[in-house]
């Protein structure tokens, strides 16, 4: 290849842990960077390329006035655009903000929360920039991460199934979480791409890919009212993407639940 | 009269995002401000009205380069609120799990972000051009740390077999044994890797600065009932909230944290080191003598990069160890009877103590969550040390001295997501 694409990577509010997952790619990351030019990735490098880049990974929400601005240039210098991980594809797990008084949230938390500037919401990147490609996860899985960075640079599409953590767990034939261990599990309307990891180790998932494009909170919330209680239903639908329409639907629908009975 | 400006913009190679800004005049620093411009999320917030198993995988977020240890003084401090104990089998494969993000996370810095520094590279990606050995040497140590991580914790980032009282699942002999050749090959290249580094060229400097680290009873610390300082605190976790406080500052979003009097402390590899040193186990112990490492060496926070090597070294040849050793245990985790109260937990993340309070209701919701995490201990000290570095800085060229200024950051490993990262350095020269 004479052409190397420039490679740029962004945080916002994030726990860093999705671009780390190209820092993991242990055995592959000096081929990586060889295929790239590494244009800008502050945790990793000090050198920085201007822009126009090839391909930006975008991690973390948008939270403050600043982001939201900034968000806007990073798009404006990018030909594609891969949004990577729970944050910046739902907001993340600081999007329990969403629901509650963001000021009694900084005073709770800082002794003067009037040094701060703080949007009301943690909100998704889509939410105010086109969106090439969205990996979801919390974290991503790193082999979809170097499936989509090989796949941008064959020009081929990435192989990422839409299918619900529920499909992989029948493949890898473990007992039902719900059905025969009397557990919820967010399984059947999560998100496939982590191979169905908590239920291979005994628990229940918690919906941390986010949901399914097809998901049916309707049709999962008789199962789970017989293996736990409202609140608990609740609370599991609103951890790691809280803010996501299905996810709401099924905690609203375990509050009526409760309510009607 | 001269002013010297240090703008960082951008701290590079730490994770998060910070600036640094320095003024110097006439070689005295007038201002030194660590800004941390890392969005807030509020964890401590949200955490309210959770239930208590809840807390391990929430707070494992903060920071996706150290969940374990996010996840293990969640545990034990909820543990030590319900009064309950862990069997030593369980926590001796807690300390494995532990071993694997150490291995990691310094691996990491190391390799990656720290060595460039010394031998003039701006990444480990351009120092892999020249020593292309050392560096992929470098990422199997790293490897075989993440590959502990998720054989025992299910994947490397935000793991999730991690539970108020154990694991979910424990995993069988043969997946940790098949693990043992990788280990023992990397504690070798660790060993190799360690009298590399040690010819590195560390400047001179000394900082004066209480260091602060939990406590090993009876091994190199990773999670303790007990801190020690070199001041002579010996205090229980009860008596945290009296010994240290927070304040903020206008240039931060992380709190800032010092002792209740109004000092400056250190926590992280050369407070662990100095404190703990005796504690070592017979292969880092060895090493240490080999590359004439002592105490009073250990304090110059650019030999960090060498306290690092030895606690990676350390954590390997414990973890074969343990590997070796290991049976599986006869139940995962010891159930919990909820009660009312409140519980302190600390352990030692790879860039430093981690404390965490949870007061908790009768039916195990949390009522007030407090966690103080490493880099916010260690911001103080940072400023300090530029402030002490100043008059040399103000003799060198400006680029000189940025680059020396941004390393005397990196040494810290600071880690600013979870402070809640990025340095904009300002020498100004009036």
């Amino acid at each position: 290849m004479t052409h190397r694409p420039k490679l740029a990577v962004w945080k916002f509010a994030s726990c860093d842990g999705c671009q780390l997952s190209l820092l993991d790619c242990e055995d592959e990351l000096l081929m990586v960077a060889g295929a790239v030019q590494i244009a800008h990735f502050t945790e990793a490098t000090h050198s920085v390329l201007p822009g126009p880049y090839d391909i930006s990974l975008v991690e973390g929400s948008i939270t403050t006035p600043h982001d939201a601005q900034r968000i806007q240039k990073i798009r404006r210098s990018s030909k594609l655009m891969v949004t990577i991980g729970a944050c910046a594809t739902a907001g993340g797990v600081q999007a329990l903000r969403n629901a509650a008084d963001v000021q009694e949230m900084a005073r709770a938390v800082y002794p003067h929360p009037e040094y701060l500037d703080v949007l009301a919401t943690s909100t998704p990147i889509a939410d105010h920039v086109s969106v090439d490609l969205e990996l979801r996860g919390c974290p991503i899985d790193k082999g979809q991460l170097l499936d989509v960075l090989a796949a941008l640079l064959a020009g081929r599409a990435p192989q990422i199934r839409d299918e619900p953590v529920c499909v992989a767990c029948k493949r890898a034939g473990v007992p039902c979480i719900v059905v025969a261990e009397g557990r919820p599990c967010l399984g059947p309307v999560t998100h496939g791409g982590c191979g169905a990891l908590c239920p291979r180790y005994d628990r229940g998932c918690f919906g941390c890919y986010g949901p399914s494009g097809d998901a049916h909170p309707e049709a999962l919330a008789a199962p789970l009212a017989a293996v736990a209680s409202p609140e608990e239903v609740s609370r599991l639908y609103t951890t790691i993407t809280p803010s996501r329409a299905s996810f709401q639907t099924g905690r609203r629908l375990a509050v009526l639940g409760q309510e009607e009975s | 009269m001269t002013t010297q400006r240090i703008d960082v913009s951008a701290l590079a190679r730490v994770e998060g995002e910070g600036g640094l800004h320095i003024t110097i005049v006439d070689g005295v620093a007038e201002k030194v401000e660590m800004e941390i411009f890392e969005p807030p999320r509020f964890f401590e917030a949200f955490l309210r009205g959770r239930h208590f198993s809840e807390v391990p995988d929430i707070t494992a977020r903060i920071c996706g380069i150290c969940p374990v240890a996010y996840q293990m003084s969640a545990c034990t401090a909820l543990e030590d609120a319900f009064g309950v104990e862990v069997p030593e089998e369980l926590q001796g494969l807690r300390r494995l799990l532990y071993c694997g993000e150490w291995i990691e996370s310094h691996a990491l810095h190391m390799f990656m972000l720290h060595a460039p520094d010394f031998l003039g590279f701006p990444d480990g990606i351009a120092m892999a051009e020249v020593h292309r050995d050392r560096v992929v040497a470098g990422l199997a140590i790293k490897k075989a740390g993440n590959r502990i991580v998720q054989v025992l914790g299910g994947r490397e980032i935000h793991p999730i077999n991690v539970r108020v009282g154990g694991f979910y699942r424990l995993p069988k002999r043969e997946a940790l044994t098949a693990l043992l050749p990788e280990l023992e090959q990397a504690r070798d290249a660790m060993r190799a890797a360690l009298d590399w580094m040690a010819d590195f060229d560390f400047p001179e400097f000394t900082p004066q600065m209480e260091l602060v680290a939990v406590h090993g009873a009876d091994a190199y610390p990773f999670i303790g009932r007990r801190l020690r300082s070199t001041q002579g605190k010996d205090i229980t976790l009860e008596q945290w909230p009296a010994t240290f406080a927070e304040e903020q500052v206008r240039h931060s979003t992380a709190l800032h944290a010092c002792t209740s009097d109004g000092g400056t402390y250190l926590c992280g590899p050369a407070a662990r080191f100095v404190l703990n040193h005796a504690r070592l186990a017979d292969v880092p112990r060895a090493a240490v003598g080999a590359i004439g490492l002592t105490p009073t060496l250990a304090a110059n926070p650019f030999r960090s990069l060498l306290v690092r090597g030895v606690e990676t070294l350390s954590a390997l040849d414990e973890a074969c160890r343990r590997v070796e050793a290991y049976q599986r245990p006869p139940v995962p985790f010891v159930e919990v009877t909820v009660r009312a109260g409140e519980g302190h937990g600390a352990s030692e993340a790879p860039r430093g103590t981690l404390y965490h309070r949870y007061r908790v209701d009768d039916d195990g919701l949390i009522e007030e969550a407090t966690i103080v995490p490493p880099t916010c201990q260690n911001l103080r000290a940072m400023e300090e040390d530029i402030r002490q570095l100043a008059p040399r800085l103000a003799e060198m060229p400006l680029p000189e001295a940025t680059h020396r200024a941004e390393q005397a950051i990196r040494n810290y490993d600071p880690c600013i997501s979870c402070a809640t990262h990025f340095v904009d350095l300002r020498i100004e020269r009036s």
